[in-house]
């Protein structure tokens, strides 16, 4: 993947003279002493971060952290004081205005908001098409594309009401397909499912990742909920008084707090340590049984859509973990045979924990494992279900949720 | 208490003289064009049939306002026919019209201004303050001196008058857009008079009615004073009964007067609800 958007330094002062409170940061004195002082409002001081391609990463941080501004700053609503940031390589911050008109027009999707910020007086469509009615794209390849955008997001049917006539959920569905009209790749979403009830809130954030999976945009997304954080983020930068503490994936931030901040949030997510693997492993799809021939186990795997797939010998001891791709590779070199060879070059050591293994083990193990969901066995070591990586974030994610056992009574 | 007294009324006598002798030619300019504006909706106006034009005003209200409203102006404008104050109603509409075609066409762009720039309404401010604080009688004598007697320095003490609650509700209006909405459109790169026309205006469209409302409404109440001016209308009658102490016909004028008002307000804060500016309907 390729960086989409590199943060070199950026600082972002509020305030009349923004190069002494620059200054006076350098020397090391603190944001509060600024604001005391020079009563300049410090946003965001020397922060740097690079966003990949294709990639959904989130700024986390509390009320005033500076999250918000940060955001602001990669499509210049808000001036940088100074530092860099390159997008495609090209360094925004010295467009004029008309240039940055233009990139914005090129390169970002609309904004998505907590408040939604769709006009009170255009119909759904209208809404919809408001970022294309700005790029000046002509009425009927833009109403055209207004109705695809609305059918995507399941809008379908509420073309021509107005938005006080649809609940919070579907407004902010309205705000997204306004988002997505424009056909630009990086998508910023300010708090986006903030205002919206939890139960919604989570049906949202599981069709964004659908949405992201099928359109590939490079989103930022600003959001004060560690929990959403951890569902939606590829990687998450923590923010704290302006600065970035921490950036990582969940499971590095989980298992290796950059400090005491960090830590203190984290552990909000106590879960961990109550969860155990049989609370949250899912039933087996499919294993394959060490006298499968390739062929037969191959089928065995296209049939549910899996990309590797657990060998167990008859009384269900697990042998090993075969991969898909590997298996192909296989079949290609040799042909068919009678039975899978008992060896490591294609069968690989399967991980296996126990079902009472508490949750943030689990997640230490998971550092150092490359691929393939962990087998979760009984006492007597028979495969009882599998826990794959998405579950894990998810189960730290749940916040009281029926469907994973253990899980409601922990909040 | 001091010897010396600021001679402030002979500079403003002064400075209104000099104004007369440099920009006469503008003022005549103007005058004609005012007058002429005046002249051309009352003429129409009384061209039509009386009962004509009350079946219009009144499917107006009915279409803006609902049909209770337009039933108040059907019978009030009947009454008014009937009392034989019909043509002075005419021409205190014509009169308040053409004040506030000049007052939406000053006003809605210097409030914009004023809500984009705040060096503007730093200047604005304390101008549209002297405005409505000034008793409205003291404009009546330079607009004499300007535009002579009769309608048009009518019209400009109205005007005058008029003026500033629409400034002021447009620029409060525009400021009042929530800032989402515009670094909505900011986000999307659109030019500032994309944000104007397609967000700020739109979004602050009922704030702007309520200011065209409300410069309605201070209109009508400078209508009495204007025709101390010779502006004519129902102001005339009046001024008439006071000065006759005719108690009756004084209130018959004023009545009408109340008729009339109570026919713009709802009219025009029928649009301020309204939904969109493109046909009828609407859900509200």
């Amino acid at each position: 993947m390729s960086d989409k958007i590199v943060v070199k330094n950026l600082s972002k002062i509020f305030g009349k003279n923004p190069g002494k409170a620059v200054k006076a940061l350098r020397e090391g004195i603190s944001k509060d002493e600024v604001l005391r002082e020079q009563g300049q409002m410090v946003g965001v001081y020397d922060v740097s971060f690079t966003v990949k391609s294709s990639e959904i990463f989130v700024l986390m941080g509390l009320s005033g952290s500076g999250k918000s501004t940060l955001q602001r700053l990669i499509n210049r609503l808000h001036e940088p004081t100074c530092g860099e940031i390159l997008i495609d390589g090209k360094d925004i911050t010295k467009l004029n205005r008309k240039e940055l008109r233009e990139f914005r027009r090129k390169k970002f999707c609309g904004m998505v908001f907590q408040n939604f910020a769709i006009l009170p007086h255009r119909t759904v469509l209208e809404n919809v098409e408001l970022g294309l009615e700005i790029q000046g794209i002509e009425f009927q390849k833009r109403r055209q594309r207004a109705k695809e955008m609305i059918r995507v997001v399941g809008l379908e049917g509420t073309e021509n009401s107005y938005p006080d006539e649809l609940s919070g959920g579907m407004q902010q569905r309205v705000g997204l397909a306004r988002g997505l009209a424009v056909d630009a790749d990086i998508m910023l979403m300010d708090e986006a499912f903030s205002a919206l009830d939890p139960l919604i809130r989570r049906q949202m954030q599981d069709e964004l990742l659908e949405l992201h999976q099928k359109m590939q945009k490079t989103i930022i997304f600003v959001t004060h909920d560690l929990d959403e954080a951890f569902r939606l983020g590829d990687r998450i930068a923590i923010m704290n008084d302006g600065r970035i503490i921490q950036t990582g994936t969940a499971e590095e931030i989980i298992s290796s707090p950059a400090n005491d901040y960090v830590k203190a949030f984290v552990e909000d997510l106590n879960r961990s340590n109550v969860l155990t693997a049989g609370s949250i492993m899912q039933p087996v799809v499919e294993t394959a049984f060490l006298g499968d021939g390739p062929r037969t186990i191959q089928r065995k795997m296209r049939k549910k859509g899996l990309s590797g797939i657990l060998v167990t010998d008859t009384g269900r001891h697990i042998r090993g973990y075969i991969r898909a791709d590997e298996l192909a590779e296989f079949i290609k070199k040799h042909g068919d045979i009678e039975r899978i060879p008992f060896d490591n070059t294609l069968l690989h050591e399967a991980a296996i924990i126990r079902e009472d293994t508490p949750l943030n083990e689990i997640i230490n193990m998971y550092a150092g494992h490359k691929f393939g969901p962990f087998a979760v066995t009984d006492t007597e070591s028979r495969l009882k279900g599998v826990i794959v990586r998405g579950a894990i974030i998810a189960a730290l994610s749940e916040t009281g949720r029926d469907d994973f056992g253990n899980g409601k009574d922990f909040k | 208490m001091f010897p010396y007294r600021v001679p402030l009324d002979e500079w403003i006598t002064r400075l209104v003289s000099i104004m007369e002798t440099r920009f006469g030619g503008f003022f005549e300019g103007f005058s004609s064009v005012v007058s002429f504006l005046v002249t051309v909706l009352k003429d129409g106006m009384l061209f039509l049939h009386p009962l004509l034009l009350i079946v219009v005003i009144s499917a107006v209200t009915w279409y803006m306002a609902g049909w209770r409203n337009s039933i108040i102006a059907f019978l009030g404008l009947l009454l008014t026919e009937n009392i034989g104050l019909w043509v002075a109603f005419v021409e205190t509409l014509a009169l308040v019209l053409t004040a506030e075609i000049l007052v939406i066409l000053f006003g809605i762009p210097l409030g914009i201004w004023a809500a984009r720039s705040n060096r503007c309404n730093a200047v604005i401010r304390p101008v549209l303050d002297f405005m409505q604080t000034m008793p409205a009688f003291v404009y009546l004598i330079p607009a004499v001196m300007f535009f002579g007697l009769g309608l048009v320095p009518g019209v400009v003490a109205t005007f005058v008058f008029a003026l500033p609650p629409l400034i002021r509700l447009t620029n409060l209006g525009i400021r009042q857009v929530p800032s989402e909405l515009v670094e909505a459109a900011d986000a999307f790169g659109a030019t500032g008079m994309q944000k104007l026309v397609k967000v700020q205006i739109p979004v602050a469209k009922p704030t702007i009615l309520a200011g065209v409302n409300q410069s309605i409404m201070l209109g009508l109440s400078m209508v009495v004073i204007a025709a101390m001016i010779g502006a004519g209308g129902l102001g005339e009658d009046v001024l008439r009964g006071i000065q006759r102490l005719q108690v009756g016909q004084g209130f018959e004028a004023g009545l009408v007067v109340v008729v009339l008002a109570v026919i713009l307000d709802r009219i025009t804060a029928g649009f301020g609800q309204r939904r969109s500016y493109n046909g009828p309907g609407g859900a509200s």
